[in-house]
């Protein structure tokens, strides 16, 4: 089940798009969907599938195609680096490294204490401002050094 | 038209043509995977790139228009290069697990491979493995052989009209799977397995039953529904190892249903009779032929001195072959009865003696060019479910297809209108569309109508087939077995009038047309003053021939028909299978299934399809046309004298022809009759009666795989919202359902999709064998 | 940065990205034009032919001829779509554009609504910059509540709605029919061509897309004349153009510069080699260029022309800068990883060949190289390029070609040594990471 408020969200998306094509909506629907939920079960899936009247496998098929829906649980900071070529060049996969190390996580893990998620990126459009870290999916995080991520851990409660 | 030269070859293809579809026409094969015509263009496994003249890189065949004075080259240099890179790249992720594949011997990537292929792997990395998914009882997998053509998605939702299985993941990690948890539950799930070119969806049932060599190939029919389904049936060590589509474009296309596909394990189940058996003072035992024979046609004698002829009745399976049929109405004439039918669920014969022989009143394969059709009275995707294949394609194709009904179930099809009605006001519904179909064409309508008022969807209903050019109404199971199944008639053939549709019955088992044909009725020419089914058994006989028919199953009013069979002398049972003959017989025999025995269906189009058997009839199995034979002889009758299943055939239809010319929907003077609608049910409900697909004949009750689908499900009394609120009941609650004088004890079930004051109790199924007639009142209250 | 070009001219500080603000600038002058003038749509169209913009999403198509095909009788919709997904390693022009000048994209699209005679949009945007996302929705209903969008904009009977779709991390939706397919609801995989979106394209209708930045280039281009946009430029190779500078520079960031620009200037603006090290390779448009040595790309304009004529592409305009530090076969080995990671699985050279191309430079780079491995990634880019149903294929293989092509001595040295050339502790300064001044925006 989603909330009344999500529900709304939903149905604002769905407007964007001509009448017989409630489909279109699917991504916004699954991102509102796991903003609320943390993450995408099944059964959230299946509500927002049946919500937009398409088949539940056309919307897996899209929530499991896209990188940045979760199917498995996070934590409550997921945290993604991107570590590809650009970003690497100015420290994106030494600011994994370090996050690594001061999380106590590897890429796709989650701290004990379900705190920090920690996972690799793809290029996020920002390699001028490497290191690049996107913070649930909604806040980035630009010219990542040591002292900022140590800052933006601080942050994190 | 356009140009093309193929390889050389010059020829002209209609505008919008593909390379691939050129290449067809001139013969040259282009290896291909994803590509089949009968689904949509992915062009994505890249096997049929080739070379075209200008053209900077390899095209794919399939997905390539033909664009005029184009030069394409198949097999060039650089076309096969272009394929033999695309076939590494195929097996590089692929087990090459051969030896143990099912698909071993009819695997096109092993069949390409060997001229695509190298011989050795440039690819030393380590191989994907995918996990195999369960997808139910019918389809087994092998996921990391799996290609990702997509021809198993793309028939889902195209073909089979719901989008069952889809390509999750990406890239490498992409995987064929149906949503979590989920089976592939369409009644037509098993053609995915002959569409995956290799070995990665194979037939659950025959897993590692047989290599594919060792198979031999047999045509027949299948006897299910009244499509005829095409069949290859493969045999080894004469039994039934598996069954395939034979390809038929005006009949099953190329597919099968489930029903089609699976049914064969009930031939190879410890449910077979093999030997004639034979009740004496109260004790069943084995006996031979012989004995079983002289018993039966002694104790017929003695039942017609003693009663006379009119106390000997027969009744047959509509699923019984043509020569049968024809044969056991000449043996009960020959004794001097006319009580022959093979109408079992029918309660309306009121027109027996208009020389009515209902058909489907035109072509199968002209659905496609319907534009508009109107279907009465059907649970079209579980009683036809190919014939509802092709009216979805036409749907999408353009054509607006209506339905009146008694349960809105989902057929899959996107439909332009539908009417749900109680099944007691199904006629007055029908006749509201026949009212305003006239209005719309400015026509009055007959006087018996003056009354009736249109709903809302009748009015939508009429306008759609008031406005087509090609149109057709057609009746369906429900309405066939419908108390009012004449006046139905009478209304769907004005609204055909009306509306210059075409009218026609999807006839309800591969042989109701045969059956007709063969004269296995009471009288259809002229009142020969016979009984029919309902007739036989409501004012009971002295003694029952029954052909392949399970009565307490197969009848309209099993209740009805296990209180007339228990009271006869004498009941003569011929099936393949243990049924509860056991009950209420004096003899069984076992006769052969259509795989044992040579016969002809006729085809709800009026198609003539004889077969031959596949196997030999099993222990002491005989085929029933021969031992009908041999009792006509033993009874001293006259023209029982064919050396063949053709002369009994040649005799049946009076000589070879391809399609029955003689059939007839049309019927003049019968007085329609409304009837009352639901007031007079009161305090009690409306049953609605589906057969549930796997629960309609003999041999799909009897197979074990096709019995663990979700279609298989026990019957519950199901009802809408308001219905179970009115009686307080939630779903799941046990209730005591009540018919006449019989009772069964089922779950509530929630169904929002019938009509207030209705349950539906599906018929053909043991737990609801002690209930009465498939239509009428019944009550229903908490256990 | 500034004032050489008009898309990302306002200085900083001045970048106020609200209606008011583009208005200010001189925004939606443009439009206000062609509805006060009744400007017939073929003009505006031809205007775009003589301005010779070529779109800035990657293909450098002409685009004023890709308007001229839409069909101009066509009843019903028709659809004009941004791709703003800009996911190309390297490429982080658009997000600069939407950030400081999102009237301008708007404008530029209701412009290419009414030349075409569509009356609907979509910008797609990058699901990563959620931010961005969120300010263009804010614009859009500026716009509309200005009634420079929706029904009868500025009182004409011209109608355009337009509305943001954004993605959810799949670079492969930056392919045009992907990107289509994705605002559709379902997986970005890309389609076969033909039809081209100009027959079939959203929901099945006649559709042009065009990159963010070929749009923020229209305005300008009607209020100031094709001529003058040409002029900008060099002949056929009109305007300016933003190029992303990132990697080993000191200043990374967005230059708007003419067309035609040499390289050594750009490579200044953007603060030069970082720490003064020695340039070693350049990828100029985007990771999925073809890379090129130092001296071969000191000697380049900044042009669709030139750096063809050098081997590779201009592409997005991103411009991936590398020093001596760089080890080229971890710089590959990343790349080629981002290809596999990326590439839809929806045909066989593609989903296979990325993985194969990448497992064996991966082993390279780990020591476990084979001397046939050149040969042997060669003969397989073979074996995808041109061969699949979108150009993932060719820009995943063009990499590994110029890599090999350019740097095969370091290849062949790790498969020989089993180890790097370029020792592990200098790769790692010259990232600079635990050096390079604090200035995180968060
Ligand atoms: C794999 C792949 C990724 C692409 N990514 C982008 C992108 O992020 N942004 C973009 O504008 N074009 C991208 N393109 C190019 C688009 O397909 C298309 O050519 C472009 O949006 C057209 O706009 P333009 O003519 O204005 O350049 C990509 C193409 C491919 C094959
Ligand atoms: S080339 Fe790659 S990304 Fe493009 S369609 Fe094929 S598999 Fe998908
Ligand atoms: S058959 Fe043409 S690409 Fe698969």
């Amino acid at each position: 089940m989603l909330s009344q408020e999500a529900l709304k969200q939903i149905d604002s998306e769905i407007a964007k798009y001509p009448a017989d094509q409630k489909q279109s909506a699917v991504m916004a629907a699954l991102a509102i969907a796991q903003m609320e939920k943390g993450w995408l079960s099944t059964e959230t899936i299946e509500t927002v599938a049946g919500y937009l009247g398409m088949p539940p496998v056309a919307a897996y098929e899209v929530a499991s195609f896209y990188n940045m829906y979760d199917l498995q649980p996070v934590g409550r900071y997921k945290i993604t680096v991107c570590t590809n070529l650009p970003c690497a060049l100015s420290g994106g996969v030494h600011a994994a490294d370090y996050l690594k190390r001061k999380l106590g996580i590897g890429f796709n893990e989650t701290t004990a204490d379900g705190k920090f998620t920690l996972k690799e990126g793809e290029c996020m459009g920002a390699c001028g401002d490497a290191p690049v870290l996107l913070v649930n999916n909604v806040r980035m995080c630009s010219f990542m050094q040591p002292e900022a991520i140590d800052k933006l851990l601080a942050e994190c409660t | 038209m356009l140009e093309i030269e193929i390889d050389g070859q010059k020829i002209e293809v209609p505008d919008g043509s593909t390379v691939m579809d050129a290449a067809h026409k001139v013969g040259s094969f282009i290896p291909h995977f994803c590509y089949h015509k009968k689904l949509s263009i992915a062009a994505n496994c890249r096997m049929c790139l080739v070379q075209v003249e200008k053209a900077p890189k390899p095209l794919p065949a399939c997905a390539t228009p033909v664009t005029n004075g184009m030069k394409v080259f198949t097999h060039s240099e650089s076309a096969v290069k272009a394929q033999k890179g695309v076939m590494e790249f195929l097996l590089i992720n692929h087990p090459l697990d051969c030896p143990i594949c099912d698909q071993g011997g009819e695997c096109q990537l092993q069949d390409l491979s060997v001229g695509y292929g190298a011989s050795a792997s440039r690819y030393q990395e380590e191989k994907r493995v995918v996990a195999n998914k369960n997808l139910g009882p019918l389809v087994a997998t092998d996921m990391t052989r799996c290609i990702h053509c997509t021809r198993c998605v793309r028939f889902t939702q195209e073909i089979a009209g719901l989008m069952e299985l889809g390509q999750a993941f990406r890239g490498e990690h992409a995987e064929i799977m149906p949503f979590i948890e989920k089976t592939v539950d369409s009644e037509l799930s098993g053609n995915i397995i002959d569409l995956c070119p290799v070995g990665a969806l194979t037939s659950k049932p025959f897993r590692f039953a047989a290599r594919t060599w060792e198979l031999s190939r047999r045509k027949s029919v299948s006897p299910h529904d009244g499509l005829g389904a095409n069949l290859v049936v493969q045999v080894k060590h004469n039994k039934v190892m598996r069954v395939l589509p034979l390809e038929n474009e005006d009949v099953n296309e190329c597919w099968l249903s489930d029903k089609d596909r699976f049914s064969y394990e009930a031939l190879n189940s410890d449910q077979r009779l093999t030997r004639p058996m034979l009740k004496q003072c109260g004790e069943w035992r084995e006996v031979d032929w012989q004995t079983a024979l002289e018993y039966i046609g002694n104790d017929l004698k003695r039942v017609i001195k003693e009663h006379g002829a009119q106390a000997v009745g027969a009744l047959a399976s509509p699923q019984a072959t043509l020569e049968e049929l024809h044969l056991l109405q000449k043996l009960v004439r020959g004794l001097g009865s006319n009580n022959v039918d093979f109408r079992l669920r029918q309660s309306d014969f009121s027109l027996d003696g208009k020389n009515v022989m209902p058909w489907l009143g035109m072509k199968i394969a002209g659905i496609r060019d319907l534009d508009r059709v109107l279907v009465v009275g059907s649970f079209l995707r579980k009683d036809h479910p190919l014939l509802a294949q092709r009216l979805r394609q036409a749907a999408k194709r353009g054509t607006k297809v209506s339905i009146l009904h008694v349960a809105d179930d989902d057929l899959l099809i996107s439909l332009n209108a539908r009417s749900i009605a109680a099944p007691a006001a199904l006629a007055t519904e029908l006749a509201g569309i026949v009212k305003a179909a006239a209005e719309a064409k400015g026509v009055s309508a007959d006087s018996s109508l003056a009354n009736v008022q249109a709903s809302e969807s009748a009015r939508r209903i009429a306008a759609s087939l008031a406005s087509g050019e090609n149109v057709a109404v057609f009746l369906g199971n429900l309405a066939q077995q419908h108390p009012q199944a004449s006046t139905l008639h009478a209304l769907a053939q004005q609204l055909a009038g009306i509306t210059g549709a075409r009218f026609g019955f999807l006839g309800e088992a591969a042989n109701s047309v045969g059956g007709y044909v063969a004269g296995a009725t009471p009288g259809v020419n002229a009142n020969e003053g016979g009984m029919n089914a309902a007739q036989m058994l409501s004012d009971p006989r002295k003694a029952y021939v029954v052909l392949h028919a399970e009565p307490e199953l197969d009848c309209a009013d099993p209740q009805q028909a296990m209180a007339a069979l228990k009271s006869a002398d004498l009941v003569v049972a011929l099936s393949p299978f243990k049924t509860r003959a056991i009950d209420y017989a004096n003899v069984i025999l076992p006769v052969a299934p259509f795989t044992e025995t040579s016969g002809t269906f006729i085809n709800t189009e009026g198609r003539v399809q004889s077969f031959n058997a596949v196997v030999k009839p099993l222990d002491e199995t005989r085929p029933a046309w021969k031992v009908l034979r041999v009792l006509g002889n033993l009874l001293g009758l006259a023209g029982f004298e064919q050396d063949s299943s053709e002369a009994v055939r040649a005799e049946a239809l009076g000589g070879k022809s391809e399609f029955i010319e003689r059939l007839n929907n049309k019927v003049e003077g019968v007085a329609i009759n409304l009837g009352e609608a639901a007031p007079a049910l009161q305090p009690h409900l409306e049953r609605i009666a589906d057969v549930p697909i796997y629960f309609a004949d003999a041999l799909a009750r009897r197979a074990p795989s096709l019995q663990k689908t979700i279609d298989a499900a026990a019957p519950a009394a199901r009802m809408n919202a308001a219905t179970l609120a009115k009686l307080g009941l939630a779903a799941g609650a046990k209730v005591r359902v009540s018919q006449g004088g019989g009772e069964a004890l089922l779950d509530a079930a929630l169904d929002a999709g019938l009509p207030d004051n209705c349950v539906r109790v599906a018929a053909g199924h043991e737990l609801g064998a002690g209930l009465g007639a498939m239509h009428g009142a019944v009550a229903v209250e908490r256990t | 940065m500034g004032a050489l070009g008009f898309i990302l001219s306002p200085e900083e500080g001045e970048r106020g990205w609200r209606l008011a603000d583009y208005v200010r600038r001189g925004g939606y002058a443009a439009l206000k034009k062609i509805i006060a003038e009744k400007i017939p749509a073929d003009h505006i169209v031809g205007e775009l032919k003589k301005s010779s913009l070529r779109g800035r999403g990657g293909a450098g198509f002409p685009t004023g001829l890709k308007w001229s095909f839409m069909p101009r009788q066509f009843p019903g919709d028709k659809y004009v779509v941004c791709n703003s997904d800009e996911g190309e390693p390297g490429t982080f022009k658009d997000r600069d554009i939407l950030r400081w000048n999102p009237h301008m994209v708007i404008e530029g699209m209701i412009i290419a609504g009414y030349a075409m005679g569509c009356q609907r949009g979509y910008n797609y945007i990058h699901g990563e910059i959620w931010d961005i996302y969120k300010r263009f929705e804010e614009a859009l209903d500026e716009a509309r509540a200005a009634n420079l969008l929706g029904p009868n904009i500025l009182g004409s009977d011209f109608s355009f709605e337009l509305q943001a779709h954004h993605g959810y991390g799949a670079y492969i939706c930056g392919e045009e029919t992907a990107l289509l397919e994705s605002i559709e609801g379902k997986k970005g995989q890309p389609r076969f061509k033909p039809p081209f979106p100009a027959s079939f394209g959203l929901y099945g209708k006649p559709t042009t897309i065009n990159n963010t930045e070929t749009f923020a280039s229209v305005p300008w281009i009607i209020t100031n004349g094709g001529d003058k946009f040409l002029e900008l430029g060099k002949p056929n190779n009109g305007g300016t153009k933003l190029f992303s500078v990132s990697g080993h520079v000191n200043r990374p960031g967005n230059f708007e510069v003419p067309m035609g620009t040499p390289f050594a200037e750009l490579l200044e603006m953007a603060g030069g080699v970082r720490a003064g090290r020695k340039l070693k390779a350049v990828i100029p448009g985007g990771s999925s260029a073809p890379v090129l040595p130092a001296d071969i790309m000191m000697d380049c304009t900044l042009d669709y022309d030139s750096i063809a004529k050098a081997g590779s592409m201009l592409g997005s305009g991103a411009v991936i800068v590398m020093d001596e530090t760089t080890c080229m076969v971890k710089a590959l080995e990343r790349l080629s990883y981002f290809y596999f990671e990326e590439s839809c699985g929806q045909c066989t050279p593609c989903r296979e060949g990325t993985g194969w191309l990448y497992r064996v430079v991966h082993r390279i780079e780990n020591g476990l190289g084979r001397r046939e491995d050149l040969d042997l990634l060669n003969s397989v880019t073979d074996n995808i390029m041109g061969r699949t149903i979108c150009a993932l294929g060719d820009a995943a293989s063009l990499p590994v070609r110029s890599f090999i092509k350019h740097f095969k001595a370091e290849f062949e040295y790790h498969i020989e040594r089993k180890q790097c050339l370029v020792p592990v502790d200098v790769q790692r300064a010259g990232s600079g990471f635990f050096v390079a001044e604090a200035k995180a925006t968060c």
